[in-house]
């Protein structure tokens, strides 16, 4: 049976084939994972479509169409009960299984943590024992680091980008960095000054439509804050009923959702976008989510997130974060939308301005909350306070709206009461 | 009823259970440990490794100052002993080092519960739940995804001759008896036995040691044990092998032990019967049977290379599972098994944890026995070396015991060590680290020894694996 990369989603073409996790000739089993594909929006795991004997043809790292053979499985050969992982789990270690090169317990531990056997490495040490060096160039050999990683070229050193990127062109359990150990500085596995990597297909994807996104809308931020007593009072009062009833406390997005729909019901154009010279109006609710991944932000959508209560939200942001998480998220569950939401808070911000993700019209932002003093029936109190950003799209919607519709937010935030009687 | 949440439940705060604590914690899960005790550290600390170790100190430095400061040339008038202060120090060393213990959980943001743990099973979302009963009366209900049972172990009994806590006691009554004992029976010729019989050896009580195999220490290298064996008895110790004590009989303060060694019936008496043959896993109460995790026939927790028991989400560490009662192979086990859960490929390397028994001479070893190589076949090279030839140990007046070294006849790799002799238990560090990078004899034979010090010992050793000694 031969192993093809998929079709993941209408505008995908290209998929970089970002890591083996068999070797040529492992035994593999229906469904299990077989590798890690990237695309420009996604990534996700490649499950085995047969049991049987694994044989690679297209190596990792390498960018290939969809529709590719990367390799074949052989099912001949299935059914054969050979525990053939060999690169999982170095046996329990017993002296005697070791009889050639000695190893120190450091190496041992990385051999272990990076799937690698003595026999696999060349020690440069006294009677061939490996040293922390000889592994990392192994390892270094095997995840094919681009040259320019390894050695500073004089030419490039101007060039004044901190490329730092948490996506390195292979994705591996341990990062680049880990690689020079010449230094004396006991466990600091740290590079030169600088390193180059790639961009990744979706890093890459995530730069144009930022780009994009500045530069053919009139983009432009509103402020207003938000009052989080009552919502917050709410979710602890009915934390320990929807924690029984299902499973998970209540959380604070849900409400942000509802008041955005009810919101937007009254600002249609909100909930609009442009196409060419023609407005398009949706009628319906299709509410972006932005999520923070490891190798970036993507933003599944709440589809019909109208017709939801609370908690099924709440249910289904989390079944996103745990797609996210273990490669499974589909391109269907990104595309569409028409209102997005990101909330900053979570990584502590207090203002900023969040960008639109066209061709939507606008983007609601979340920040932390801080308890901060504010005036009620003319006394100072101390409130749980949120500012709250809208970016929008001033070619379509009007300052007056926009900020109305915030306001209507903020209200419906202040006051859950009315959206839970009227949701 | 209010349940909290989090990452990981660790029950019993011994040295199994609070340094996986700390170890979780520093890889980012929130952590709840739940001990049963008021003061943090387990056995280890309150009545095992340290007051047992604060008390050899001290009675080893009353018979130094009554055996051995005449050979030095120090006259003293024969000293006399202030039980009650030796005690107070070993209480004081104590709660110093599980004070330190609740610094160091209280830094490392660890949620320490006080009280009873009880398995709940897992909650409608998944999570195991622990309810544990405070020491307030109060019951309060935890839930993780994962629960590591770190409750450690308690004295085994004598059949037929419960402990009393007076006559028949266990070695946590024998760290603080109030005098003297007149004639102190040890049931047990282990290493808590030898070292509590060697306590109260060296503050004057008539000690009898008493056990049912043949000989000492049956895991430890034979001529370790009978070099150590020799010595004991040179102190004082009367040893009974072979001897089966059948049953006790009471006599107002004194207790009449009946046994049998082979030649029929015997009485002996005594004032106190310490009881040391061993130690179980303590694993009742936490409600295991109803969950059905599985126990081996000697009640230990059967667990995977996880530390996982049949049970998913239930891991066991310590003196629950197989392997040396040792407080150090618990907290090795402890930050393994945590480690595991966050996806690091972490082992414990069983064949590289030392075992010491804290007499005088102190016997340390690692590594295999020769008894051991001899039946696997393993051909070897012995390396031994006498403290007697070494200076340092001259000077220092105690030259018993010896260093012994088993090398690979053909790779060289030191494949066990064992001491018998002062310091061993520091002395044994070397041969830990040089075993754990597989070193072989030639190594240490190779590294200069600073002169004139106890570990030139290893090094002569190692020399004489080739029988290239210099200073035999």
């Amino acid at each position: 049976m031969e192993i093809k990369i998929p079709e993941v989603g209408e505008s995908v073409r290209e998929a970089l084939l970002a890591k083996w996790f068999k070797k040529s000739g492992d035994t593999v089993k229906r469904d299990e994972p077989l590798c890690e594909i990237e695309t420009d929006k996604i990534t996700l795991d490649l499950n085995a479509d047969a049991s049987g004997v694994l044989a690679i043809s297209v190596t990792e790292g390498t960018t290939v169409a969809v529709g590719t053979t990367i390799g074949q499985i052989d099912e001949s050969v299935a059914g054969v009960e050979t525990p053939a992982v060999a690169v999982v789990e170095p046996e329990p270690p017993k002296a005697e299984k070791r009889a050639d090169a000695p190893t120190s317990p450091s190496v041992r531990r990385e051999m272990r943590e990076n799937g690698i056997s003595p026999d696999e490495v060349a020690g440069s040490g006294k009677e061939g024992r490996i040293s922390l060096d000889d592994l990392f160039s192994r390892i270094s050999e095997k995840t094919k680091m681009p040259p320019a990683a390894k050695t500073a070229p004089t030419a490039e050193v101007a060039v004044p980008i901190p490329v730092v990127l948490p996506s390195t062109p292979v994705v591996i359990a341990k990062p680049p960095e880990k690689f020079s150990v010449h230094t004396e500085e006991a466990p600091v596995y740290s590079a030169g000054r600088m390193e180059r990597h790639p961009m990744s297909p979706l890093r890459k994807r995530i730069a144009e439509r930022l780009v994009a996104a500045r530069q053919q809308t009139a983009m432009l931020t509103t402020f207003n804050e938000a009052d989080l007593t009552h919502v917050k009072s709410l979710r602890s009062k009915y934390r320990e009923h929807f924690l029984q009833r299902h499973g998970m406390a209540l959380g604070l997005m849900p409400f942000f959702v509802k008041a955005v729909i009810e919101a937007l019901k009254e600002f249609p154009l909100v909930n609009a976008s442009i196409d060419d010279y023609d407005i398009i109006h949706h009628h319906y609710y299709d509410i972006g989510v932005a999520i923070g991944g490891e190798k970036g932000l993507v933003v599944p959508v709440l589809r019909n997130a109208d017709r939801l209560k609370l908690y099924e939200i709440d249910r289904a942001i989390a079944d996103f974060s745990e797609k996210i998480k273990t490669n499974h998220l589909a391109i269907a569950d990104l595309e569409g939308g028409t209102f997005s939401i990101s909330n900053g808070g979570v990584y502590g911000s207090m203002l900023s301005t969040p960008i639109l993700n066209p061709p939507q019209s606008a983007v609601l932002g979340m920040h932390a909350i801080q308890d901060r003093p504010v005036v009620r029936d003319d006394q100072i109190v101390i409130r749980p306070m949120m500012y709250l950003a809208l970016s929008y799209d001033h070619r379509i919607i009007d300052g007056r709206e926009a900020v109305n519709f915030l306001k209507k937010v903020k209200e419906y935030i202040d006051d859950p009461e009315e959206l839970l009687l009227e949701g | 009823m209010s349940e909290q949440i989090f990452d990981l439940i660790v029950i019993g705060a011994g040295p199994g259970g609070y340094v996986a604590a700390i170890r979780a914690r520093q890889l980012g899960m929130r952590v709840a440990l739940v001990e049963k005790r008021a003061t943090p550290g387990g056995v280890c600390l309150n009545e095992g490794c340290i007051p047992s170790k604060a008390l050899l100190d001290s009675s080893e430095l009353f018979s130094l100052a009554r055996d051995k400061f005449p050979l030095h040339g120090i006259r003293i008038d024969p000293p006399q002993l202030d039980l009650a202060a030796m005690m107070l120090r070993k209480t004081d060393v104590v709660a110093k080092l599980t004070d330190g213990v609740t610094y160091l959980l209280k830094k490392n943001k660890v949620d320490l519960f006080q009280g009873d743990a009880v398995l709940k099973g897992p909650n409608p979302a998944g999570l195991h739940e622990v309810a544990v009963h405070l020491i307030t009366a109060d019951t309060t209900v935890l839930a993780a995804p994962r629960v590591l049972l770190a409750t450690g172990s308690h004295a085994a009994g004598l059949p037929g001759i419960p402990c009393d806590g007076q006559l028949v006691v266990t070695a946590c009554e024998a760290l603080s008896f109030e005098r003297v004992p007149d004639h102190l029976i040890v049931a047990g010729g282990g290493y808590i036995g030898l070292e509590l019989g060697s306590v109260w050896r060296r503050l004057g009580a008539q000690v009898t040691v008493m056990e049912m195999l043949p000989q000492l220490l049956p895991s430890m290298d034979r001529q370790a044990a009978d070099a150590l064996y020799r010595s004991l008895r040179k102190q004082g110790i009367q040893f009974k092998l072979g001897t089966h004590i059948s049953g006790v009989r009471r006599l107002e303060a004194a207790a009449i032990v009946q046994f049998d060694s082979g030649t029929g019936a015997e009485e002996i008496e005594c004032d106190k019967l310490l009881v040391a043959i061993g130690r179980q896993p303590l694993t009742s109460g936490l409600g295991l049977e109803v969950l059905g995790i599985r126990l081996d026939e000697r009640g230990r927790v059967v667990v995977d290379e996880d530390y996982q028991s049949s049970l998913h989400g239930i891991f066991a560490i310590g003196d629950l599972v197989p392997g040396p009662m040792l407080a150090h192979k618990a907290s090795e086990e402890g930050v393994v098994c945590v480690e595991r859960m966050a996806g690091k490929r972490a082992v414990v390397e069983y064949e590289y944890i030392p075992g010491i028994c804290y007499t005088w001479p102190e016997a340390a070893a690692v590594g295999k026995t020769e008894e051991q190589l001899k039946q696997t076949g393993i051909p070897y090279r012995s390396g031994r070396f006498n403290f007697s030839a070494l200076g340092r140990a001259r000077c220092m007046d105690e030259t018993e015991g010896f260093v012994k070294i088993l090398a690979h006849a053909e790779s060289d790799r030191v494949l066990g060590v064992h001491i018998v002799g002062p310091r061993a238990s520091d002395l044994i560090a070397e041969a830990v680290t040089l075993l754990n990078f597989e070193g072989t004899a030639r190594d240490i034979a190779l590294t200069c020894h600073a002169h004139p010090t106890l570990s030139e010992a290893l090094r002569e050793a190692a020399l004489d694996v080739r029988k290239e000694a210099i200073h035999v």
